[in-house]
């Protein structure tokens, strides 16, 4: 048993770390913030050539053919930078659904293009419940003729502006159980029929509500199985969960940092005010949700990439990393006192992004639900 | 990463597994009440199981498992690892083992006794003869461990002993004690504590009974009056005491009944769907099915934390920090686990052991109350996170 990063995965670690500290300052991170679509393409391409797109995509699509654990360390670097990038949109709801249900055509026509920084995907599946269950999944694909026309509107989606596809989760018949008759069509953005309007959000992350209005698509155009997609989409569910966990890591790492170094300098009544205990034993408090956080994810992400059951581990480490992101980042504020509540101050921007990670991509509720049927509850 | 046991540790667990349930009295888990992470319902500290405990500690050692992690030479397999999943089975068993001696004092004196102690004690350790109990708290000296006042006066080949220890967890059923004493009434009290062993038996040595509010005696208050000592009891080097209480100390926080946890998570969950409330069994109530996950996912980050500190201790590195984040952690989740235990069983969690309707044969109850020593024993939360703060993130001290 080891828990420690090999060689390799320290490697990629400490040059990401360098990277992101270079190419991804605060600035930008505000700017893109601030903007819509709220990305750019120089930060996204010089990504790419690091060969981040890639990590998860096996060689023969031009990838590096890594493992989940190895994306959890750049995830959690990511999130330590705050990376404002469609990453996870594009990896693991884009790249990861066509490599588990695309055909040999589909996947040869889109992961290089993915690999190489030229395409950007994203995932269309929640809708006016707020949910991820398929029984909130209801948007209507219905045939006809040698064409499926899709109707309904999807809310939540991220990054839909930046993106060049969307894969859409619709219903298309067989309606024996909300499981069955779910089927993923790939939708070029571009496509007539396709309205996407921005969802202004506390979080600032760029989610967006897309409307689809006859919208026709080919055969060629669903990937895997018609009425069968429900457990791809599943375990798309709980990986993207799981990345958003491992940003959601580095985001608190960056909080407990930049808390610890403001307690040592910051003098009130004639002393640091990390050596008050009350202030001590916050900042306590925050290191051991960090390392419990991490290493429920790291479990996870080794369960994924040794290819174990990971549901239930992937659920834990969402559910708690979660709420502990959103702990971690409130305590940081009450530390750093009236400063913090300030636009100014760079803090408020880590508590969005650790905000906006909770309850996206499986809430607690699925994931609750997922863990107490895998403790057979 | 590699999260995995190898197939031979797995192996292993299956044969304590094995061993457990074939050695463990058939009735043993009706008549104790021990809950995860609490201090005052460990049965080895009870007189009424006493009996058992010798028993079944002299068939652990026949099989070599009380000393697997000491070094070879000491007759153990220097393999931490092992010694870990036997504490977890065992634990996981509520079995009567793993006492102070083994995992506390042992390891201790391994890495800073002289060779003719380690020559006295380790064998008597080994085979469960030579039980510890161990003597740091006084009445005015809790957490401010520095402010004892027991002390240790030389003459000719001994030191002479005067002072009260107090909360002697297992004194009354052990042998010997783990004394921190005074031996330089001059020195500031980091430079003047020695750490020194002192026979139960010896004359001068009065033990008095205290019962905790789970009902339970299991820890007591110890008087020393001119008790004799020969010097070559002393554990290291005179004055050093200090520093060699701190080593042990972390090995006390690692010693923590890993697998008790889990075994009350799986009792609860079979619990909660053998039984109805309001027409439905409780494993339909969402509420209780959000409890039992949470406390499902605390579970899971201590036993990465445990896991974790085994690897490193197993890596030859003495896990300092780690060893302060596992004992906050599970000592609070004790306390979780227990306030999650009473409300899933309702009316039921205040049952006494003594009552035929007590689910658990009333552990539920009892362990809410030993849940609050958790916290408290060993060095308590607050001291903890003082520590975390200050030699973890560098904050400055007080
Ligand atoms: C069941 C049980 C078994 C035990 N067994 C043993 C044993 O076998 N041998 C042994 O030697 N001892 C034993 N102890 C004693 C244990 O080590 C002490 O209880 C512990 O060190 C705390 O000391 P105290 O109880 O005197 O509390 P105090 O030190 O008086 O503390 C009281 C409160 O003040 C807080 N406090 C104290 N100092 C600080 C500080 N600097 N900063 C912030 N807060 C502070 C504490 O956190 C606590 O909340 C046992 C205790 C229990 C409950």
């Amino acid at each position: 048993m080891d828990f420690e990063l090999n060689e390799d995965q320290r490697i990629l670690q400490k040059s990401a770390r360098d990277f992101l500290k270079k190419e991804c300052p605060k600035d930008l991170v505000r700017n893109l913030a601030d903007t819509d679509p709220g990305h750019s393409t120089e930060l996204w391409q010089k990504i790419a050539a690091l060969g981040w797109m890639g990590l998860l995509v096996p060689e023969n699509y031009d990838g590096i053919g890594w493992s989940f654990v190895e994306q959890a360390v750049l995830l959690e670097e990511m999130g330590y930078a705050l990376c404002p990038a469609p990453f996870i949109s594009t990896t693991i709801l884009g790249a990861q659904t066509l490599l588990m249900s695309g055909n040999e055509d589909q996947k040869r026509g889109i992961l290089p293009n993915i690999v190489a920084g030229d395409l950007i995907l994203t995932m269309a599946l929640t809708e006016s419940d707020g949910g991820c269950e398929p029984s909130a999944l209801n948007l209507m694909a219905v045939r006809e003729g040698d064409k499926w026309v899709l109707n309904g509107i999807k809310l939540f989606v991220p990054d839909a502006l930046t993106a060049d596809y969307i894969l859409c989760v619709a219903r298309t018949g067989d309606n024996s159980s909300p499981e069955k008759g779910l089927t993923i069509f790939l939708v070029k953005t571009k496509t007539k029929g396709v309205n996407i309007a921005p969802l202004k959000t506390i979080s600032k992350d760029k989610q967006y509500e897309i409307n689809f209005n006859n919208v026709c698509l080919k055969p060629e155009n669903i990937i895997g199985p018609v009425a069968g997609a429900w457990p791809a989409i599943n375990a798309i569910i709980n990986m993207a969960g799981l990345a958003r966990a491992a940003e959601t890591v580095g985001v608190m790492r960056a909080v407990l940092e930049m808390t610890v170094a403001y307690a040592k300098e910051r003098v009130q009544f004639g002393r640091p005010i990390g050596s008050f205990q009350a202030i001590q034993h916050y900042l306590a408090d925050m290191w051991v949700d960090i390392l419990g956080a991490r290493s429920l994810v790291m479990k996870a992400a080794w369960k994924l990439a040794t290819g174990r059951p990971s549901d239930k581990a992937t659920g834990m480490a969402k559910i708690m990393v979660g709420k502990a992101g959103r702990k971690t980042t409130t305590t940081g504020h009450r530390i750093f006192g009236a400063i913090s509540f300030t636009m100014e101050h760079d803090l408020h921007l880590y508590h969005r992004r650790s905000l906006a990670n909770d309850p996206t991509l499986g809430n607690s509720d699925f994931h609750y639900e997922q863990i107490a049927a895998g403790l057979e509850l | 990463m590699n999260l995995d046991f190898t197939r031979e540790e797995l192996d292993f667990r299956q044969e304590v597994e094995e061993f457990t349930r074939r050695e463990l009295p058939p009735n043993w888990d009706n008549q104790i009440v021990f809950w995860p992470g609490g201090y005052g319902t460990i049965p080895i500290f009870e007189t009424e199981f006493q009996e058992v405990a010798k028993e079944f500690s002299l068939k652990l050692s026949g099989k070599g498992w009380a000393r697997l992690a000491w070094p070879e030479k000491y007759g153990g397999e220097a393999s931490v690892m092992k010694a870990a999943i036997v504490g977890n089975v065992l634990s996981y068993n509520r079995a009567p083992a793993g006492g102070v001696a083994s995992s506390i004092v042992a390891p201790s004196l391994i890495l800073v006794a002289s060779e003719e102690l380690k020559k006295e004690f380790l064998p008597k350790i080994a085979d469960g003869r030579a039980g510890f109990w161990l003597a740091y708290s006084e009445p005015n000296a809790g957490s401010d461990l520095a402010a004892l006042k027991t002390t240790a006066v030389e003459d000719g080949d001994d030191y002479i002993i005067n002072g009260q220890k107090i909360w002697s967890s297992g004194a009354h059923v052990t042998e010997y004690a783990w004394a921190l004493v005074r031996t330089d009434p001059d020195a500031p009290a980091h430079k003047s504590a020695t750490l020194i062993i002192i026979p139960n038996n010896a004359s001068g040595v009065t033990i008095k009974p205290i019962v905790n509010i789970c009902d339970i005696h299991s820890f007591n208050e110890v008087f020393f009056d001119d008790v004799r000592v020969p010097k070559k009891y002393v554990v290291g080097e005179v004055n050093q005491g200090f520093y060699n209480v701190m080593l042990a100390l972390q090995f006390e926080r690692l010693t923590i009944g890993s697998g008790s946890f889990r075994r009350v998570l799986d009792e609860l969950i079979q619990y909660a769907r053998e039984n109805v409330r309001n027409g439905r069994p409780l494993s339909e109530n969402n509420q209780v099915r959000r409890a039992l996950v949470d406390m499902a996912i605390e579970i899971e980050i201590f036993e990465n934390f445990y896991w974790q500190s085994v690897c490193m201790l197993e890596k030859g590195k003495v896990p300092e920090i780690e060893a302060s984040a596992l004992k906050l952690v599970f000592t609070e989740l004790s306390v979780k686990l227990a306030n999650t235990a009473v409300d899933i069983l309702g009316p039921y969690g205040l049952l006494d052991k003594d009552s035929t309707r007590a689910p658990f044969g009333g552990r539920v109850g009892i362990g809410y109350l030993d849940s609050i020593s958790g916290p408290i024993g060993a060095g308590t939360s607050e001291i903890q996170k003082s520590i975390l703060a200050t030699r973890g993130l560098g904050l400055p001290r007080q």
